[in-house]
C-alpha cells in the first residue's frame, strides 16, 4: 500500500494579499508611486458602526410628514455681516475646475441651488459656470492661490481658507499635464501640459498667529461681510479646531481620511489622517471647551453617503456636512453604463479612481472636449438635487423617530455603537451597555 | 488731500473709505498717519489713487492692490503687496518675508532689503529690490520679474516656472531646477524698463545675471527624485 500526503488547499498570505503583490509589481515596473483620486478605500470604523436608538416610552417620536422637522442651517454667525443661510445641512465640498470639467462644476451649482445649499470652488479659481449657477458659492483660499483675485473674493458668499484636507493632511496637490488644457493653464498662469504642483503650505503665513492676521486681511478686503471658513484635515482635531477658532474662523470644516482628492499618492490617502468618525467628538469638545459650540459652526466631511451618515454626524455635534465623492457619483461618475470603457481602462465601474489621467468615460473628471460633451449639466444637476433631497428626507425621518423637531436637536444620547472601536471614537455607549471606552462607566 | 490718522480712526474705517473710491474718484490723494505697525493697512484698493503711509506697517500692507499707488514711508512687515493685481507699491525701508507673494501684476519696489521668500509663488508681478533678498526667494515663481540690485540668499528660484530673475550681486545658491541663463537683448531691454519704472538710476543692465527655469522638473520623472 503506497502512502500519499493528502493535498492542502493553496493558501494566500493575508499580509501579502493580491492587491499588495500587484502594487509591488507595479512599483517595480514603473519606478513611481501610485497616484489616484478619491479617499481612503481601506475599511475603517465609520458611521455604519453606529445606530440610532429611536423613541419609545422614555421619548416620544414626531409624526412623519406631518409634524415639522426643520433642516435649515445658518453658517458664519460669529463675525460676518452676511452669514450663509442654507435650507439643508448638506453642502458640496471644494472641488477644482481642472480636476472637474466646467460642465461638472456647473452641474454641482445647479443641483445645490435647487436643493438650497452651497457649492465650493477648488484649486483652480472661480469659473463663471459655477458662479452663475451656484446661488451660494464658497471660494477657497488655497496655498497655490491659482486664480486668486479680489474681485472673485468679493463675488463669493463666503471664503474658505484651506489648511488641509482629509485625503492628504500635510500634503499639496498635483494636476498632471494631460489635464492642463489652454483654459486651465490660463487660469493657473502656468504653461500648458506641465505637471502643476500645488504647495502644501500657504506662501505668506505659517502657524496660528499668522493665520489670525491673514484672516483679518481677508476680512478687511471684504469689509467684514463674508463668513470665513477654515478647512482642516483630520489629524489632531481638538487642537486644530481650537487654533482655528483662536485665529478667528467663523466656520471650521473638518475633513476625515475618507474624504476624496483629485489626485495624490495612494500611500498618503491610505496611511495619513484619521477616520471621519474619530474626528468629530474631539472637534466638538474643543468648541465646547471654548464656549463656541454652535457659535463657530462645524462642517464635517469624508465618507458621507446617505441621510443616516448626515444624521449621525449631526448627532455627534456637527452643524452641517459636506459631500464630494457622493456628489460626483450622483452626477454619474463610476456609473455602470460606462462599464465597457472602464474595462478598457483596466478597471471597473465603482473602482475607477485615475481621475488625474483625464480619461473619465462619464465626462466629469476630465478636460477632454469629447468626453466632457457626454455630460449634460442640466440633467446632472437634477440628479444631484434629487440625491440631496433624498438624504435630507432621510435625516428628517431619523430625527422625527428620535423625537426632534429640528435636525440640530439630534444628540449623542440618540446613538449607540456596534463595536468597541466605534464606541470609543464616537464616545457613545456600546450597544446594550452604558460603557463608553475611555470615558468610564460599565455594566448594563 | 484726505488725511487719516490711525491713532484716532479705526483701520476698518480707513479700508472701507479706500474701497469706496473708484475710477472717477475726486479724492485722489490719501495720507495715512500713525500706522504703528498695523496689519492689513490699505488692502484691497481698486482705484487709481495715491496713498502715502507715514511710518512702519505690519503684515499684508497693500494686499491684493489694484490700480493704486501705495507708498510706505518706512518698513513693511510680512506679505507686503501679496497677490497684487496692478498698480505700484513702494517701500522706502526694508520688507519682511514673502514680499509680493503670489502677486499677479503691478510693480513692487523695495528701497531697502527684503527678507526670505521674496516673490514666492509670484504670478506676473514685477519686483525690484534695491538691497539684498533672503533665502528661498522666488520659490515656485510662475511668471513676472524679480530684480535684485544686491545679493540673493540660499536656494534662489527653487522649483521655478517661467518667472525671470535678474541679480546684480552674488547668489548664495540656486534652488532645484533654477539655472543661470544667457542675457539676450530682449532681457536687457526688459530689465532696463523695469529699472526705469522703479526709479533706479546709474546702474547698467550688463551688471546683472539672469536666472530662470531649466524646465527639467516640469513633468515628473522618477530619475529626478533626488532633486525634489
Amino acid at each position: 500500500m503506497s502512502y500519499h500526503n493528502p493535498p492542502t488547499t493553496p493558501r494566500k498570505s493575508s499580509t501579502f494579499d493580491d492587491y499588495t503583490l500587484s502594487e509591488i509589481r507595479r512599483a517595480a515596473q514603473t519606478g513611481i508611486y501610485d497616484i489616484r483620486g478619491g479617499g481612503a478605500k481601506r475599511k475603517v470604523p465609520h458611521f455604519d458602526d453606529l445606530l440610532f436608538l429611536g423613541a419609545s416610552i422614555s421619548r416620544y417620536p414626531l409624526e412623519g410628514y406631518r409634524e415639522r422637522c426643520s433642516t435649515g442651517v445658518t453658517l458664519g454667525t460669529r463675525f460676518a455681516k452676511k452669514p450663509i443661510e442654507l435650507k439643508i445641512p448638506i453642502t458640496i465640498a471644494g472641488m477644482s475646475f481642472g480636476a472637474l470639467s466646467a460642465h461638472a462644476k456647473e452641474a454641482l451649482g445647479r443641483g445645490a441651488s435647487i436643493a438650497g445649499t452651497s457649492t465650493t470652488t477648488g484649486d483652480g479659481g472661480m469659473t463663471p459656470e459655477e458662479r452663475g449657477q451656484s446661488k451660494t458659492l464658497i471660494y477657497q483660499y488655497l496655498p497655490s492661490r491659482y486664480g486668486m483675485n479680489p474681485d472673485d473674493l468679493r463675488r463669493a458668499d463666503a471664503i474658505e481658507v484651506v489648511v488641509g484636507q482629509g485625503a492628504k493632511p500635510g500634503g499639496g496637490g498635483m494636476l498632471l499635464g494631460q489635464k492642463i488644457s489652454d483654459r486651465v493653464a490660463e487660469m493657473r498662469n502656468l504653461p500648458k501640459g506641465i505637471d502643476q504642483r500645488s504647495a502644501c503650505r500657504h506662501p505668506d503665513w505659517t502657524g496660528p498667529d499668522d493665520l489670525e492676521i491673514k484672516i483679518q486681511e481677508i476680512r478687511e478686503i471684504t469689509d467684514w461681510q463674508k463668513p470665513i471658513y477654515v478647512k482642516i484635515g483630520g489629524t489632531r482635531p481638538y487642537y486644530d479646531v481650537a487654533l482655528a477658532v483662536k485665529a478667528g474662523a467663523d466656520v471650521v470644516v473638518l475633513d476625515g481620511m475618507q474624504g476624496g482628492t483629485a489626485a495624490t499618492q495612494e500611500v498618503f490617502i491610505e496611511h495619513v489622517g484619521l477616520p471621519t468618525m474619530a474626528c468629530i467628538r474631539p472637534a466638538v469638545q474643543a468648541l465646547q471647551d471654548l464656549g463656541m459650540h454652535r457659535k463657530v459652526q462645524l462642517i464635517v466631511s469624508g465618507g458621507i453617503r446617505n441621510g443616516a451618515d448626515v444624521a449621525k454626524a449631526l448627532a455627534l455635534g456637527a452643524d452641517a456636512v459636506a459631500i464630494g465623492i457622493a456628489a460626483l457619483v450622483a452626477l454619474g461618475d463610476n456609473d455602470p453604463s460606462h462599464e465597457k470603457e472602464y474595462r478598457q481602462l483596466g478597471t471597473t465601474a465603482g473602482s475607477y479612481d485615475d481621475w488625474h489621467e483625464g480619461k473619465d468615460p462619464a465626462g466629469i473628471t476630465t478636460q477632454d472636449p469629447e468626453l466632457m460633451s457626454r455630460f449634460d449639466p442640466v440633467k446632472g444637476g437634477r440628479r444631484l438635487a434629487n440625491y440631496l433631497k433624498v438624504m435630507t428626507l432621510e435625516v428628517q425621518t431619523i430625527a422625527r423617530a428620535c423625537g426632534h423637531n429640528h435636525i440640530h436637536n439630534l444628540e449623542p444620547e440618540d446613538l449607540c455603537a456596534l463595536t468597541v472601536e466605534a464606541a470609543a471614537m464616537a464616545r457613545v455607549p456600546l450597544a446594550g451597555t452604558t460603557w463608553i471606552p475611555g470615558v468610564g462607566g460599565g455594566g448594563l | 488731500m484726505q488725511t487719516v490718522d490711525l491713532a484716532k480712526t479705526p483701520l476698518r474705517d480707513l479700508n472701507q473709505d479706500l474701497h469706496r473710491q473708484s475710477e472717477g474718484s475726486n479724492e485722489k490723494a490719501w495720507e495715512v498717519l500713525n500706522p504703528m505697525g498695523f496689519h492689513a493697512v490699505a488692502v484691497g484698493i481698486d482705484a487709481p489713487i495715491d496713498v502715502n503711509i507715514r511710518g512702519n506697517v505690519g503684515y499684508y500692507c497693500a494686499g491684493m492692490n489694484k490700480q493704486a499707488t501705495v507708498t510706505v514711508h518706512g518698513s513693511a512687515g510680512p506679505g507686503v503687496a501679496e497677490n497684487m493685481m496692478s498698480g505700484k507699491v513702494r517701500i522706502t525701508g526694508d520688507a519682511s518675508q514673502y514680499a509680493g507673494a503670489t502677486g499677479r501684476g503691478g510693480l513692487l519696489v523695495i528701497e531697502g532689503n527684503a527678507s526670505s521668500r521674496c516673490g514666492v509663488s509670484m504670478k506676473g508681478i514685477d519686483i525690484v529690490v534695491k538691497g539684498n533678498i533672503g533665502h528661498m526667494s522666488a520659490f515656485m515663481a510662475q511668471s513676472g520679474h524679480l530684480v535684485v540690485l544686491g545679493d540673493a540668499g540660499d536656494a534662489l528660484g527653487d522649483s521655478i516656472y517661467e518667472a525671470k530673475l535678474f541679480v546684480r550681486g552674488k547668489v548664495k545658491s540656486l534652488g532645484a531646477d533654477c539655472i543661470e541663463k544667457e542675457m539676450r537683448p530682449e532681457h536687457h531691454e526688459a530689465l532696463a524698463k523695469l529699472l526705469e519704472n522703479a526709479g533706479v538710476k546709474g546702474v547698467k543692465t550688463s551688471e546683472f545675471k539672469r536666472y530662470g527655469s531649466a524646465r527639467k522638473l516640469y513633468n515628473f520623472n522618477i530619475d529626478n527624485a533626488d532633486a525634489y
